[in-house]
């Protein structure tokens, strides 16, 4: 996020006069009012907002909020995007990408872009499938997952998108999806966090694999398959009944029924996002033992990259001027008198 | 910072030779030699001898190839003389070898009766082993064509420095400064540029190394009036060249482009924004960038070709001008960004440093076959303006030109120089920053369309589209390389509007030819039997051809073009005023298949592609060719030529 004079406006000032082309029931609809939902309630300027994209079902977002916007190529959001903010850190930059183009074709540029921590809130709608080009697997596939590029079922093990975040540097890591009513509050989490901020959006793909986040995302039985995470608060689940403790003989996590509220006597520890090697256990919690951990995960500024470049510009600008002339004669040179003669 | 004056010398000093129009001398050794650098003092110091000058780097990809191999030599040519010089020249008359290896790669191309100069220190059993010598060809009669000069340069050098206490491997660096200074004194140069340049250099680092280089440097150099009396060796003196008069410096291309990135930025009154990922020859214009940013340069070392582009290109969305730099596979990388920055009508330049390809191909030699590449090399009808630098100077009005166009039409353009452009060094007429007609930017800052609304895709009368900087109130849109409909931007992919705005697209960039110069002929009559068509770095050689045979009244002209796309409006009308075209490149026939495409014409190619600049003999026996009478002789390719290539049976026996 940037320091800026906030603007009142409502969700109506950021819809756009298109049509939306997503199909009919896809998850990319809810996410768009929640972002919309979240820019009011942030005071952003539309004049400074700009969102970035790739390709992909989700890189169509940009054409739907009225900001500035720049739907590039395939994968390669984040450079655009860095680009962008080197030029103009006054830009408010909301990068949206998906599992295809986020982690297989961009993987490269993700990672530099975390790793450099350019200041921007990176949005990857995981819906575990290619939609745009008719639903082959993609990198966050489940294994086994039967498509039309894999009909024998996919033989290669998912990246975890969150995993693959902490794992290249990101300073924030936040989960959330389509339907939640919760995902405004961690999209303004990530906004608040100056540097890049890495959100995961689950995403129902309607078409192509429908309902794959059913097991967790359905409201019946939620509260015990959802862990949301708040800092400084017990990590419960399961309405109090359940909460994650230390497995200190594994170095790892685990589920302990809490009684009669008494979570401290459970051994529930209290959520930090601060601490890094709580956000990796966090986000490797295998789904089925564990309940799906959501809300932000890790978040633990550091300077930006933008910054820091820019700061380096003013420190090697200062004390010199300008003078083309002055440059253009560097280095040894010498004088030629008289008169020209015809080269020729 | 020092201003040195070009002395007028007297026309004779007696008891030298008499003074011959132009030398060549090549400086070759080991990759490790420092025979570069030594070539690079030795140009500064012609250059401020008053000479006009060409030269011309020729070094191997590795960076330290094992020591004495032939695949290790390196190897730094200068042409210099009191008329203009435009190459390297055809054949050295001076040899410097600094071991067997150098000696084998170069000496095929030394002209007869040439001079070697030879470190018999480095001619050891081990080193004729792997330079692949039977015997020592100091000792056989194999040189016998050449006077030769050889004798222990490396104990000399030793001894020269024994005072400062060095190691031995420390002081047998110092060879490079001994064989410079003899050079210096050949030349009658002088030394004291030198010495600064060297103070300098070791100033923070060692001073005592400094020392030691200036002592071998007068050792050399001493050595050169002692031997004078006895053996081959012998004083030259070349005239100075009467050039326009002005201030003058040495430029590479590397550093003419850098320069004219900036002049030109600053003549659209925008900042500039480098996205650069290291490749050879290229790198060299983010490393002189790096150093210009109080000229409001941000430079940006991407993760890839890919991104350094994008990065531009967002940098240009935002109201910077994008700029990115690569060489023949980074460009094609890039070539996906380059269709999105002609969709979405940025402004970006893209410099190519074109080197041998394909794939890697010859990372550190130079070619002209990106051509394609540049014009065609897209997806879809992606049209840009492309713009080929001829010489290192060339490339700084070239640079300043890429700018223009790419501001004044919101498009990508390509500027294309290659590994010799970039590497080589001229001096250069330092121009007058005031002389260039700015070219100011203007970004949108109100709505441009009906009701008060913002069209970013509006044209003007030139097809050219507002450029409009996201912060800016009230004008948010959206952009992207989803085909567009007309005026709104909004996606739109109906038939019409795609056949429109492909046209509208390809319109704009044809449009550029009004704003550009006329095609000139560089030398000869505006028709005739011949005329020798060129572009980029052959300018040289193919001048100097057209110069010899129009002497020997052959109606031969030379026409060298910059604007390679779109092509001078002229160009065509001006091509059918000759009987016949002959285009000489670096590649195997790109421009001659864009010149029959566009205009019809006969055009017969002249090919090489070797790695190496073109010799002007060999342009001028192609010229020649067209005038002897025998049919089908003309145009064609060129042989591995012995006297300007290290020879190929040399490197692979």
């Amino acid at each position: 996020m940037n320091e800026m004079t906030t603007i009142t406006t409502t969700l109506k000032d950021w819809e756009t006069d298109q049509e939306v082309r997503w199909c009919p029931g896809c998850g990319d609809y809810a996410i768009l009012k929640a972002v919309q939902r979240t820019l009011p309630q942030l005071g952003a300027d539309p004049a400074k907002t700009v969102f970035v994209s790739g390709i992909g079902c989700s890189s169509r977002f940009p054409y739907y909020v009225e900001s500035y916007g720049f739907h590039t190529i395939h994968g390669r959001a984040p450079a655009f995007a860095t680009g962008m903010k080197l030029a103009n850190p006054e830009l408010d930059i909301w990068l949206v990408t998906g599992d295809g183009d986020g982690l297989s074709i961009g993987g490269n540029h993700l990672l530099h872009a975390l790793r450099r921590n350019v200041n921007m809130q990176i949005m990857l709608f995981n819906n575990e499938i290619y939609g745009l080009t008719k639903g082959q697997y993609s990198p966050t596939s489940r294994l086994g997952t039967s498509s039309p590029s894999t009909p024998g079922g996919s033989v290669d093990r998912p990246v975890q998108p969150c995993a693959f975040a902490l794992g290249v540097g990101a300073r924030f890591v936040a989960r959330g999806f389509d339907v939640s009513k919760n995902l405004p509050d961690v999209l303004k989490a990530a906004h608040a966090h100056k540097g890049a901020a890495f959100v995961e959006i689950f995403q129902n793909c309607i078409v192509y694999n429908k309902d794959v986040f059913h097991d967790f995302a359905a409201p019946k039985g939620a509260e015990d398959q959802q862990l949301w995470l708040q800092h400084g608060e017990p990590m419960l689940f399961a309405n109090g009944t359940k909460g994650l403790a230390r497995d200190v003989q594994n170095m790892t996590l685990k589920v302990v029924d809490v009684v009669d509220g008494d979570w401290e006597a459970a051994g529930v520890k209290r959520h930090d996002v601060t601490n890094r090697a709580l956000a990796h256990m966090l986000v490797e919690l295998p789904f089925g033992p564990f309940p799906m951990a959501l809300g932000v995960i890790y978040d633990d500024p550091r300077p930006t990259y933008e910054d820091a470049v820019l700061d380096q510009d003013v420190k090697s600008r200062e004390g010199k001027v300008a003078d083309l002339g002055k440059l253009l004669s560097k280095g040894q040179t010498w004088t030629v008198s008289g008169t020209a003669a015809d080269p020729v | 910072m020092a201003t040195i004056s070009a002395e007028k010398r007297p026309a004779s000093i007696s008891g030298q030779s008499p003074s011959p129009e132009a030398v060549v001398v090549r400086f070759a050794g080991d990759s490790g030699d420092g025979m570069q650098l030594t070539g690079g003092q030795f140009t500064l110091s012609t250059a401020l001898a008053g000479n006009d000058l060409a030269t011309f780097p020729d070094f191997p990809a590795e960076i330290r190839a094992p020591q004495g191999t032939l695949f290790g030599v390196s190897a730094f040519q200068i042409n210099f003389g009191s008329s203009e010089v435009t190459t390297a020249g055809d054949a050295p008359d001076v040899l410097v070898a600094m071991n067997p290896a150098a000696l084998k790669v170069n000496v095929q191309s030394l002209k007869p009766g040439g001079l070697i100069i030879a470190d018999t220190g480095e001619f050891t059993k081990r080193n004729l082993d792997k330079a692949k010598y039977d015997t020592n060809p100091l000792e056989d009669d194999s040189l016998a064509k050449w006077d030769v000069l050889a004798f222990d340069i490396s104990a000399m050098t030793l001894e020269s420095v024994k005072e400062f206490g060095l190691g031995n491997k420390e002081a047998l660096r110092c060879k490079n400064m001994w064989t410079l200074g003899l050079a210096l004194w050949m030349f009658d140069r002088r030394r004291a540029p030198i010495h600064e340049w060297l103070k300098a250099k070791f100033a923070k680092k060692n001073p005592v190394l400094a020392d030691a280089n200036i002592a071998a440097l007068d050792a050399g150099h001493a050595y050169g009036e002692t031997a004078e009396l006895s053996g081959p060796l012998r004083k030259l003196h070349v005239e100075s060249f009467v050039q326009e008069p002005g201030v003058y410096r040495t430029v590479t291309g590397a550093e003419a482009v850098s320069l004219g990135l900036v002049a030109g930025a600053k003549l659209a009154g925008v900042d500039m924004f480098f996205g650069g990922y290291p490749i050879t020859p290229a790198s060299a214009i983010l490393h002189n960038l790096v150093k210009m940013k109080e000229f409001g340069v941000t430079t940006f070392q991407a993760e890839d070709e890919i991104a350094a582009i994008c990065a531009a290109i967002g940098a240009s969305y935002a109201g910077k001008l994008g700029v990115t730099s690569s060489s023949g596979p980074g460009i094609a990388l890039k070539g996906e960004a380059m269709g999105l920055a002609v969709m979405t009508e940025l402004p970006l330049v893209i410099v190519n440093s074109q080197r041998g390809g394909p794939s890697t191909g010859l990372p550190t030699k130079t070619e002209q076959s990106d051509l394609y590449q540049a014009i065609y090399g897209r997806n879809g009808d992606a049209p840009l303006p492309v713009i080929a630098a001829r010489s290192p100077s060339d490339a700084f009005e070239c640079a300043i030109e890429a700018c223009r166009i790419a501001t004044q039409f919101m498009t990508p353009v390509m500027l294309l120089t290659d590994g010799y452009i970039g590497n080589a060094a001229e001096p250069w007429k330092v121009p007058d920053p005031e002389a260039f007609e700015p070219f100011p930017v203007k970004h949108l800052d109100a709505p441009n369309g009906a009701d008060g609304k913002v069209e970013p895709f509006r044209r003007d009368e030139r097809g050219v589209r507002p450029w409009i900087k996201p912060g800016t109130p009230g004008l948010m849109h959206r952009i992207g390389g989803i085909e567009k409909a007309i005026d709104t931007g909004n996606i739109d992919y109906s038939p019409a509007v795609h056949q429109s705005q492909t046209d509208a697209r390809r319109e704009k960039v044809e449009n550029v030819a009004n704003a550009i110069p006329d095609q000139d002929v560089s030398l000869g009559d505006k028709s005739g039997g011949l005329v020798v068509v060129g572009w980029g770095s052959t300018y040289g050689p193919i001048h100097q051809a057209v110069r010899r045979a129009r002497r020997k009244g052959l109606a031969v002209s030379h026409v060298h073009v910059r604007h390679v796309w779109p092509l001078p409006k002229n160009l065509g009308e001006l091509l059918r005023g000759y009987d016949c075209v002959l285009v000489p490149e670096m590649n195997s026939g790109q421009f001659k298949t864009v010149l029959r495409d566009q205009y019809l014409v006969d055009a017969r190619p002249l090919n090489k592609v070797s790695g190496q600049p073109f010799a002007i003999a060999e342009i001028e026996r192609a010229i020649e060719a067209f005038f002897d009478d025998v049919p089908g002789n003309e145009g064609g390719d060129v042989d591995p030529n012995k006297k300007q290539l290290p020879s190929v049976k040399a490197v692979n026996p």
